[in-house]
């Protein structure tokens, strides 16, 4: 079986991540934005991977749990936010939600 | 035993302030009269009790030094709370507390029913208190403590009525007039210390005579600046103007400042420094002008005034310029020979004038008074006896004995002369002149004003005293001429080296007698001039309303300070007042201000705005830490 080579890997958690981070900046909706932000961890999370098998260790892996379960407590903690959001604004609009503006 | 009894006659005064100062307001009129009284008459008692010690030893045995503690301890500055009691120191203590005692006592009958009661005699205790210290201290550093103690409770007392802004604008200009002379003390003593290492004054005084040249530059210079310190205080010369505003205060005060406390104070401080001063022949020739200038000065300004308080008031300037003329000619004891006798007469003379003030309901012109002869015969009578004791009537008042003294030494010293002589001379013919003006204007001719209130016993016992001590008082030092006696010389000849002037006995007779002749003419003028033409009030006979106008404002140092020092000073505060220096802090807020506003813009509350800032400022920092 040959290797897929690290370089690829990379690039395609470059793009994975680049993806994740143009829908965080463009969408309005924070559901959307929620789930971008999932992309871009599971970017980081393939990098940390590809890395730590293109030297047969295991602390790539070990990383990527530590990734999940980062990102299982930011959802449960975001998807709070965004029902409260909802409830109190009437909307999930990130743009309407900006009552802290100086 | 003596240390203690030293220790007590400061602590019993400070005690009495700090009793009335914390519970005043909530002792009975009765308490606060014993405790104010009271401290102060022990510590009389006190002293006099030192002063029979100190007659019972040998001169040389007589003093006492006691160290309370070292103020501080910083490497070669040691100011210590010592205390020296030396026949000079006793002197002083003795008017300071006699004398005070009897116009504390005299407050008790003169404040009854006045407000602030308490406050009144807790002030007066602390102002007897501040000179003790001042006289008794053994260190210039303690010693200014007292100076600047005096000045606090005398702008205190004077702006006691402080109702009236009049008076509180009064004991401002006190405070500040005589600040100008602190200033410059202390930097003299600054001179002091820098030069000898140290303040301790007997120290001082071994130190600058082994130390310092006769005429040598730190000796003038630190004993300038002393004076002026002390003609601050004693208002000479060109500090002159706050006493009389001073009068604003209730006049049992007026009486403390002057006669027994403050304006005494540059008196003794010159006194005490006189091996200094002795170094710097040219600055004590500067203290022998000054104080003539003064005296003539101020002398002729009394004749002009319409109130009876500042009639006194000038006439206590003359009498200290006189001080100073002797203390200038080296004639150290028959300073404080003048400075005791001025005591006891200055004091009986504020005392009456207040029971004649006080029964004519706090009138003080002397133009509504007159004819008072018959209805208060305490007041004219004790007023008339210590007239005659400034005026220097002869042989029979305490006045002649110690002016004449003064009057022999400007003349015959080495440091003196006939202008000097002469001077003193003409000094003594216008006090009478303005002396006999009051008494003839107050106390004969017509009746103007009816009086209402009759002095009670309080008021009285301190003036019968005073009127005794006034005739009597002289007699401790009598001339070669009358008996030779000078024992107050001999007692102070510890503490102070006698006087210089040698001369032909006759010629002291001719002297004299030109002063006897100059006090009985003086006299004579005020009864022609006042009594036996009294003529349109205001106006001076013979010299006409400018000439009056001019005596009458103290030859017009008042406007002509006006004029130069404060209305410019006035004029650059007020230009000043949105401060230049000020600009830059302003500046700084305003950079704040606008630095916030922008940062404020920032803020958006768009997560999307912030989500790309941190985009952008990662790219940022990588690309920085990529690129280096």
């Amino acid at each position: 079986m040959t290797a897929i080579p690290l370089e690829h890997v990379l690039l395609v958690a470059a793009g994975l991540f680049g993806l994740g981070l143009v829908g965080v900046l463009v969408r309005r909706n924070l559901l959307f934005m929620l789930v971008s932000v999932e992309v871009m961890l599971n970017a980081a999370g393939l990098a940390f991977v590809a890395a730590g098998a293109s030297r047969w260790q295991a602390d790539g892996q070990v990383m990527f749990l530590f990734v999940l379960t980062v990102a299982a407590a930011e959802v449960s903690v975001g998807l709070a936010l965004l029902l409260q959001v909802r409830r109190r604004l009437g909307t999930v609009d990130a743009d309407v939600a900006r009552r802290l503006g100086g | 035993m003596g240390s203690i009894a030293l220790l007590l006659l400061v602590a019993l005064p400070l005690a009495g302030f700090v009793v009335l100062g914390l519970a005043g307001k909530r002792l009975r009129p009765a308490a606060v009269a014993v405790i104010g009284a009271g401290s102060v008459g022990l510590a009389a008692l006190d002293a006099l009790g030192l002063l029979v010690r100190f007659l019972l030893e040998p001169p040389e045995a007589r003093v006492i030094r006691q160290t309370l503690w070292v103020w501080l301890d910083t490497g070669e500055l040691h100011p210590r709370l010592s205390l020296l009691l030396d026949p000079l120191a006793l002197v002083m203590a003795l008017v300071v507390t006699g004398v005070g005692f009897l116009i504390h006592l005299y407050s008790i009958g003169f404040m009854r029913g006045e407000e602030g009661n308490g406050r009144f005699f807790a002030q007066m205790n602390l102002f007897v208190a501040s000179m003790l210290v001042l006289v008794l201290a053994d260190d210039l550093f303690f010693l200014y403590l007292g100076w600047e103690g005096v000045g606090l409770s005398s702008y205190l007392l004077i702006g006691f009525w402080w109702r009236d802004e009049k008076n509180g604008r009064a004991a401002r200009k006190a405070f500040i007039v005589t600040r100008i002379g602190d200033a410059a003390m202390a930097v003299g003593l600054f001179v002091l210390f820098q030069g000898l290492g140290t303040l301790q004054i007997s120290e001082v005084a071994a130190r600058a005579t082994a130390a310092w040249r006769v005429g040598a530059g730190p000796a003038v210079l630190a004993s300038a600046l002393l004076f002026a310190g002390a003609a601050g205080k004693s208002a000479q010369l060109p500090l002159q103007t706050w006493l009389p505003d001073a009068m604003a205060g209730p006049t049992p005060v007026s009486a403390l400042i002057h006669a027994a406390t403050m304006v005494t104070a540059g008196v003794y401080l010159i006194a005490r420094m006189h091996a200094l001063f002795e170094l710097a022949p040219d600055v004590l020739a500067a203290v022998a002008v000054v104080g003539a200038v003064t005296m003539l000065l101020a002398g002729l300004s009394a004749i002009a005034q319409r109130d009876i308080k500042r009639v006194l008031a000038y006439s206590t300037m003359s009498q200290i310029g006189m001080m100073f003329l002797a203390l200038g000619v080296g004639a150290w004891s028959a300073a404080i020979f003048h400075l005791v006798v001025h005591a006891f007469f200055k004091a009986l003379l504020f005392l009456s004038a207040g029971v004649v003030i006080l029964a004519l309901d706090h009138e003080h012109d002397l133009f509504r008074m007159g004819g008072l002869r018959k209805e208060l015969p305490l007041a004219f009578w004790t007023f008339a006896i210590a007239g005659a004791s400034l005026a220097g009537l002869p042989l029979v008042t305490a006045g002649f004995y110690s002016k004449d003294l003064i009057l022999w030494e400007a003349w015959a010293s080495s440091r003196g002369g006939p202008l000097l002589g002469a001077a003193g001379i003409f000094g003594a013919l216008v006090t009478s002149l303005y002396v006999g003006r009051v008494i003839l204007l107050a106390f004969f001719g017509e009746r103007r004003t009816v009086a209402s209130v009759r002095p009670g016993r309080v008021l009285a016992i301190p003036l019968v005293v005073l009127a005794g001590l006034s005739l009597v008082g002289g007699l401790v030092e009598l001339p070669p001429t009358l008996g030779h006696a000078p024992s107050f010389s001999w007692f102070l000849e510890p503490s102070l080296p006698a006087a210089t002037a040698a001369g032909r006995r006759s010629d002291m007779a001719i002297l004299q007698g030109l002063t006897s002749l100059a006090s009985l003419s003086g006299i004579l003028l005020a009864y022609l001039g006042f009594l036996r033409h009294r003529r349109a009030d205001e106006e001076l006979p013979l010299v006409g309303p400018g000439v009056t106008g001019i005596l009458a404002s103290g030859f017009g140092f008042d406007a002509l300070y006006d004029l130069c020092v404060v209305r410019p000073l006035t004029r650059i505060a007020r230009a000043n007042s949105a401060d230049a220096l000020d600009r830059i802090f302003e500046g700084l807020a305003a950079l704040v201000g606008l630095t916030h506003r922008a940062l404020c813009r920032t803020q958006t509350g768009r997560l999307r705005t912030y989500a790309a800032a941190m985009v952008v400022g990662t790219v940022v920092i990588v690309g920085i830490a990529v690129l280096r």
